[in-house]
């Protein structure tokens, strides 16, 4: 055995990172391990408790992971294109439910679930759909576009200042306490196994998942995905290649916008109320879920929703947890594990910064 | 010999300007005082004049816009000198307040500590002197603020101020729901805690009332403030911040700690939002779990945007014309524009759109802020020079 053949033996072996890097990926793994452990025991000892139970509130959960969904993916649209946190989205969605509530009830009078409730309520998805597209496309064009290239600092200050004034809007038009609505979708709920299932729950699904495969199908696979993608690697280039950047970054704001809307719509009809301060609240937890999921990537944001979802739906809904009054303090605490331990999120590719 | 030539170099150093304006907060401190302590309580004051002062200038406004002043400071050294955007300042705000709940009232009934309080020691609960806890409540907040500021200052700016808005939500729900801890009262959820010891002076102790002398007590703090930052913003760890601000990558490489000076920033930012916090338990003479929210961290901010970050008189006149908004001027002039016209106009429904524009229109149009820092004004206005460097289809239109 020379010394040549071992320095070789040594190069062979693959470099993991300094001894700093492998302590702390050692440490992250093991935490992982713990809290998914500790998670799992949670869960089990709650299905052998009470299994309709579990099924019910899991159900609920999953129902409002995808009303999250359609949240998150206008929160990681934006990210994905001009790596701007969009504080103002969340309360974008809450005039979704304020422009629903409206439509539906005061304008076209509708408070019966008929065909009139229904033809309605379609006619209010389109309508809130344009109504925060349209809105999210004015509040891009005057608020933000003038800062694209500023430090990143301004527009994330800019967008808190957008929030504060949708919020003022909310409160001008709808009262600061929260207010009762009727809802057009019919209200009972069929059993299967024991478990109770609302229909609006199924509708609810029939409406998101064809807004998330039309969602999808636009990035995709039409020309005007393939701009967003372009821009989003690189606005010079894209520019370059004769992709108009500010159309396409207009189009991507309406595309979240018009997702905040349909949630709008669909968060009103199923709770059926509506709060100014809603979009806080909701808006933080959908920004949790696109991060849980890797922001920028769409699949990761639809998966972190309703991984959320489910989470939040078991912890409020289970008799053995926290219960609803730290729903709050579970959901970011789960944010604030995620941006420390995996800033990527679960889908996500890890970056570096670029120079 | 030495010492004289560094104390003659730190002299030139000194700007006058910064000489000007401690002068100039001296002097209307000083006015105001008298015009608070003296000229108000007296009975020849015309009753105009004493009307005037009640409706748009009362003392308990002025009391609170200094403790907003206070915690404005401690925002500024984050998000002014070392530019991370803080979103949950709020945070340290309630531990400072609940600090100053704990150990400065009968809270804790079951035990009975005094430490040279204003109170007698047969007292229940916990009563230890307002100058010690205000360096306990910074002490707990700067502890609070390396806790919080080690894992995630790591993380991209951005990210950065997301992971702090968490923090502002979490701690401040731990206080509203703190009432039952397996059995153990934390913070009396919901009902708050009330009824503070006063502060002990020397000369006498200053309870909720006691306006006038109080304003000297904030008015020093906020003194104590604007010196730390001063002098800190001068030395190595100050320019280190800036550094830091204006571009990370080329401060690590001239050899910068990134982490120990940001969870420094970090740190010394939490010590003022402990010691306003304990300032403002001590004005309205209590802690209430609900007022530490959301709009609270976004105020200071925009308090901080509006006089210009990283300049500390800016950002005291920033602070001191929001919170005089927030909570005289537009109830006051709401009050004289509807006795005026007959109108019913809630004026302070008002103060969601005036925050959120005065954020909007600093950004876009007036990003360095009222009283600018010349250096803060040059990196913010970076990248401006590129827009005019428009693509040809776009000048077309």
């Amino acid at each position: 055995m020379t010394q040549a053949a071992a320095v070789e033996k040594v190069a062979v072996r693959q470099y993991k990172g300094t001894p700093g890097q492998i302590r702390r990926r050692r440490i992250e793994l093991t935490a992982g391990l713990v809290l998914s452990a500790l998670a799992l025991v949670w869960i089990v000892a709650n299905i052998i408790n009470s299994p309709t139970q579990f099924a019910q509130v899991f159900i609920l959960g999953f129902r409002n992971g995808l009303l999250y969904a359609l949240i998150a993916l206008g929160y990681t649209l934006v990210y994905g294109i001009i790596e701007l946190i969009n504080f103002a989205h969340g309360d974008l969605f809450m005039l979704g439910t304020l422009f629903s509530s409206y439509f539906i009830t005061v304008w076209f009078g509708q408070e019966a679930s008929n065909l009139a409730g229904w033809l309605t309520f379609f006619g209010a998805l389109i309508a809130a759909m344009a109504f925060c597209g349209g809105l999210n496309i004015l509040i891009e064009r005057f608020a933000y576009r003038r800062l694209r290239r500023a430090p990143k600092i301004a527009p994330l200050i800019t967008a808190v200042g957008v929030s504060f004034i949708l919020q003022f809007i909310g409160i001008k038009w709808n009262g600061s306490t929260p207010r009762n609505w009727p809802k057009v979708l019919p209200q009972s709920e069929f059993t299967v196994l024991g478990v109770h299932i609302a229909w609006n729950t199924v509708i609810l699904l029939l409406v998101a998942a064809p807004l998330l495969l039309l969602l999808s199908w636009v990035v995709t696979k039409t020309r005007q995905g393939k701009a967003m993608r372009a821009t989003a690697q690189d606005q010079d280039a894209a520019r370059l290649m004769g992709i108009d950047v500010n159309r396409t970054i207009s189009f991507t704001f309406a595309l979240g916008g018009a997702l905040a809307g349909a949630a709008g719509l669909l968060y009103q009809q199923t709770t059926g109320t509506t709060n100014y301060n809603l979009g806080f609240q909701l808006g933080l937890i959908a920004f949790t879920s696109a991060v849980l999921g890797g922001i920028g990537n769409l699949n990761g944001a639809v998966l972190g929703a309703v991984l959320i979802g489910i989470i939040q739906g078991l912890n409020d809904g289970l008799p053995i947890g926290l219960g609803q009054k730290w729903s709050q303090t579970v959901v970011f605490t789960i944010l604030i594990l995620i941006m420390v331990f995996k800033p990527a999120g679960l889908l996500g590719k890890s970056t570096t910064e670029k120079v | 010999m030495a010492r004289a030539a560094r104390k003659a170099k730190k002299a030139a150093k000194q700007p006058a300007s910064h000489r000007t304006w401690a002068l100039s907060y001296l002097a209307v401190a000083a006015v105001m005082f008298v015009v608070y302590q003296y000229a108000l309580p007296w009975e020849g004051l015309p009753l105009p004049i004493y009307d005037f002062l009640q409706l748009w200038l009362p003392p308990s406004s002025v009391n609170e816009a200094l403790v907003y002043v206070i915690c404005a400071l401690g925002l500024n050294i984050v998000v002014g000198y070392a530019g991370l955007l803080d979103l949950g300042y709020v945070a340290f705000w309630a531990i400072g307040g609940y600090s100053a709940g704990w150990f400065m009232s009968n809270f804790f009934e079951q035990w009975n500590v005094h430490g040279l309080a204003s109170v007698a020691t047969t007292e229940p609960g916990v009563h230890i002197n307002f100058w010690l806890v205000l360096v306990i409540g910074g002490a707990v907040c700067a502890f609070f603020g390396v806790i919080i500021g080690a894992p995630t200052l790591r993380l991209k700016s951005d990210y950065l101020a997301l992971v702090t808005l968490g923090f502002g939500e979490i701690i401040p729900q731990i206080f509203f729901n703190g009432e039952d801890i397996n059995g153990f009262n934390l913070s009396n959820g919901t009902k708050g805690i009330t009824r503070l010891d006063p502060i002990p002076t020397g000369v006498k102790d200053l309870g909720p009332f006691d306006f006038g002398s109080k304003f000297v007590v904030f008015v020093l703090l906020a003194a104590i403030m604007v010196f730390i930052s001063l002098q800190l913003r001068r030395g190595r760890l100050g320019r280190a911040w800036l550094a830091i601000r204006e571009d990370e990558l080329a401060a690590s490489m001239m050899g910068v700690p990134l982490m120990r000076t940001k969870l420094a920033s970090y740190a010394v930012g939490a010590v003022a939002g402990g010691i306003g916090g304990v300032a403002f338990a001590t004005h309205v003479d209590g802690v209430y779990a609900e007022r530490f929210n959301f709009s609270i961290s976004i105020f200071l901010l925009a308090m901080v945007v509006l006089g210009g970050m990283g300049n500390v008189w800016g950002v005291i006149l920033g602070a001191f014309i929001l919170a005089w908004v927030n909570s005289t001027g537009l109830p006051a002039l709401g009050d004289t524009f509807n006795s005026q016209f007959g109108t019913e106009i809630d004026f302070p429904s008002f103060t969601f759109l005036l925050f959120g524009l005065v954020l909007i229109f600093m950004i876009l149009f007036k990003r360095e802020g009222l009283i600018p820092e010349s250096r803060l004004r040059l990196v913010l206005h970076e990248g401006d020079a590129d827009e005019e460097l428009k693509p040809a289809h776009e000048e077309e239109k």
